[in-house]
């Protein structure tokens, strides 16, 4: 349980991520999704209740170790200094910072997410030379950059046209095939069932479902907890998708 | 070689020269000629000009690093190390020391600056609390150096007798004349501490780039950072207030200078900007001990003259880019 400025933010929430799978956070606004987030990764820690990783207590891991296994891409992140993207990419590697200077498996990581995210031709541009599309998949190469066991994303297809939110999808998509868990916060019900292996369904702090999306997100469930009402579908290519409009007053 | 190195070592080299000029230049030219114990001169330069320039490398290094740090920690490229009321609090513990006359030893005033420094330090962390909070930080320094400021002129008004306004307003407008070795043996220790502290905040400053949020999910300790941020730059600002009294701008100003050759990454900017401030300072007060004047120009307000307009040119800088 998470109270915050008096409002329970989230409540008896009670769930397990697997790794190697993609789970999407859904919810309308103010369901606790971020928050959610905030507390897996460890900027926030529950009034009541506790967050395991791997089992382990994750107050009894040091910030070091936690930042090593779970990566955070946090909503709409700034970036407040003109830096290049190397530069940039390159801190993704803090957790594991060696005493002195960057080692050579830092320099590979750094190599290897920015070649998954398609950036690597940007090593040496600053950052304010980049167009929005770009700045995110740097701002996901930093997170790569990291090798977490968990990849944390609040809402990393905001600001993305549709071609770089395909994208980025089948990029996240990638991360789980190391056997990495990743978790994302999503707005779009039709990202969430591309992209997802589980979706979580939250509503005023609790869970409202889990399961795989076409479980979860059934018509009845989605009127139920966006108020909107919506129709399922598949495209000739067998790709599913929702379409939601008011409900009928 | 990278940009960096070239850079550290150019302004190295540039300290050389400088130093050599410090301790040459003055009322009285010195060549190097006369650089024997035997000459006449001699105990100008090992008395006078040499803990003078010795203490304006350490005073202009520690106000560099301390003023490049402060900009990586509050991400804000006009932030100052003034900012958190610390040389507000060294300057009011020297004024007071200056209106009860207390300058019969030359431990005592940078004694009371350091008093004032520790003392504003302390109520500082008090304020912010466990919060860590960058917000509250800043409103707390703000305050407590409107609260100096306030108590300082309360002083310079209450002052017992025309000749303590004067020391006082005088040693407000910060020097390093007539600065003696007592004067760095007092300074050095703490200011060595001060920078080494915040040498080592560099790849921290470097990861809060990214904000708050992403920092502290990469496994930066907010509080950690702070601690090292306040004591690191109190111990700097403080002990240069200390010896030299209030001398602005520099902190402000060599971030910016350093900048184009090394970048914007705070850690980057940390070294060069200790060099370009000892560089700075020291070119600065051969300047001020140069200029023909019947007395000698102060070298705060020196700075001053320089970082006024600097800051204007940042301002509007600032302001076409947003345009």
């Amino acid at each position: 349980m998470l109270t915050l400025g008096g409002r329970r933010v989230l409540d008896a929430i009670s769930t397990t991520f697997t790794p190697g799978r993609v789970t999407a956070v859904l919810g309308p606004n103010g369901a606790g999704k971020s928050t959610l987030l905030s507390c897996l990764a460890g900027l926030r820690t529950p009034d009541e209740g506790r967050v395991l990783v791997d089992g382990q207590p994750r107050s009894a891991l040091s910030m070091r170790d936690l930042a090593r296994q779970i990566g955070l891409l946090p909503q709409g992140a700034d970036v407040h200094w003109d830096v290049d993207v190397a530069t940039l990419v390159a801190l993704g590697r803090y957790p594991h910072r060696a005493r002195w200077g960057e080692t050579k498996a830092d320099g590979a990581a750094v190599a290897r997410a920015m070649a998954a995210t398609d950036v690597t031709q940007f090593a040496t541009r600053p950052m304010t030379a980049l167009s929005g599309g770009e700045r995110a998949r740097v701002l996901l190469a930093r997170v790569l950059a990291g090798e977490p066991q968990w990849l944390l994303a609040d809402e990393p297809l905001a600001n993305l046209d549709p071609a770089h939110q395909l994208g980025t999808l089948e990029c996240l998509r990638e991360v789980t095939r190391s056997g990495a868990g990743v978790i994302l916060v999503l707005h779009d019900l039709n990202h969430a069932i591309r992209v997802a292996d589980e979706v979580l369904l939250l509503c005023d702090g609790r869970i409202i479902a889990q399961g795989t999306p076409e479980d979860v997100l059934t018509p009845q469930r989605i009127a139920e907890t966006y108020g909107v009402s919506s129709h399922i579908g598949t495209t000739p290519d067998g790709v599913r998708f929702i379409v939601t409009s008011q409900m009928a007053r | 070689m990278n940009r960096s190195l070239r850079l550290n070592l150019a302004l190295v080299a540039c300290i050389a020269v400088t130093v050599l000029l410090s301790l040459m230049a003055g009322k009285v030219w010195i060549p190097l000629d006369a650089w024997v114990a035997g000459d006449p001169r001699w105990p100008i330069i090992a008395e006078l000009r040499m803990p003078r320039t010795v203490l304006a490398i350490l005073v202009g290094g520690a106000l560099g690093v301390s003023g490049a740090a402060m900009q990586g920690y509050l991400r804000n490229p006009l932030a100052d190390p003034g900012l958190f009321g610390v040389s507000s609090g060294a300057a009011l513990g020297a004024v007071i020391s200056l209106y009860f006359g207390y300058t019969a030893s030359a431990w005592l005033l940078p004694a009371f600056a350091l008093t004032g420094a520790g003392l504003t330090m302390a109520i500082l962390a008090l304020l912010v609390g466990r919060s860590g909070s960058m917000i509250v930080f800043t409103l707390a320094g703000v305050i407590l150096s409107s609260v100096a400021g306030s108590m300082t002129a309360l002083a310079i008004s209450l002052a017992p007798t025309p000749f303590a306004t004067s020391q006082i307003v005088t040693w407000l407008m910060g020097a390093l004349t007539d600065r003696s070795w007592d004067d760095v043996w007092l300074a050095l220790p703490l200011l060595a501490l001060g920078g080494t502290l915040l040498a080592l905040t560099g790849r921290t400053l470097d990861a809060l780039t990214l904000g708050e949020s992403a920092a502290r999910s990469m496994g930066v300790d907010p509080l950690r950072l702070q601690l090292l941020i306040v004591v690191g730059v109190a111990l700097c600002v403080g002990a240069s207030v200390a010896t030299a009294g209030i001398i602005g701008f520099v902190g402000l100003i060599v971030p910016h200078l350093v900048r184009p050759f090394v970048g914007n990454r705070p850690s980057a900017v940390l070294l060069p900007s200790a060099l370009a401030g000892a560089l700075l300072l020291l070119l600065g007060d051969c300047v001020v001990r140069a200029m023909p004047t019947v007395s000698e120009l102060r070298l705060g307000i020196a700075m001053s003259m320089l970082g006024g307009p600097f800051f204007l040119f940042l301002l509007l800088r600032m302001r076409r880019g947003l345009a």
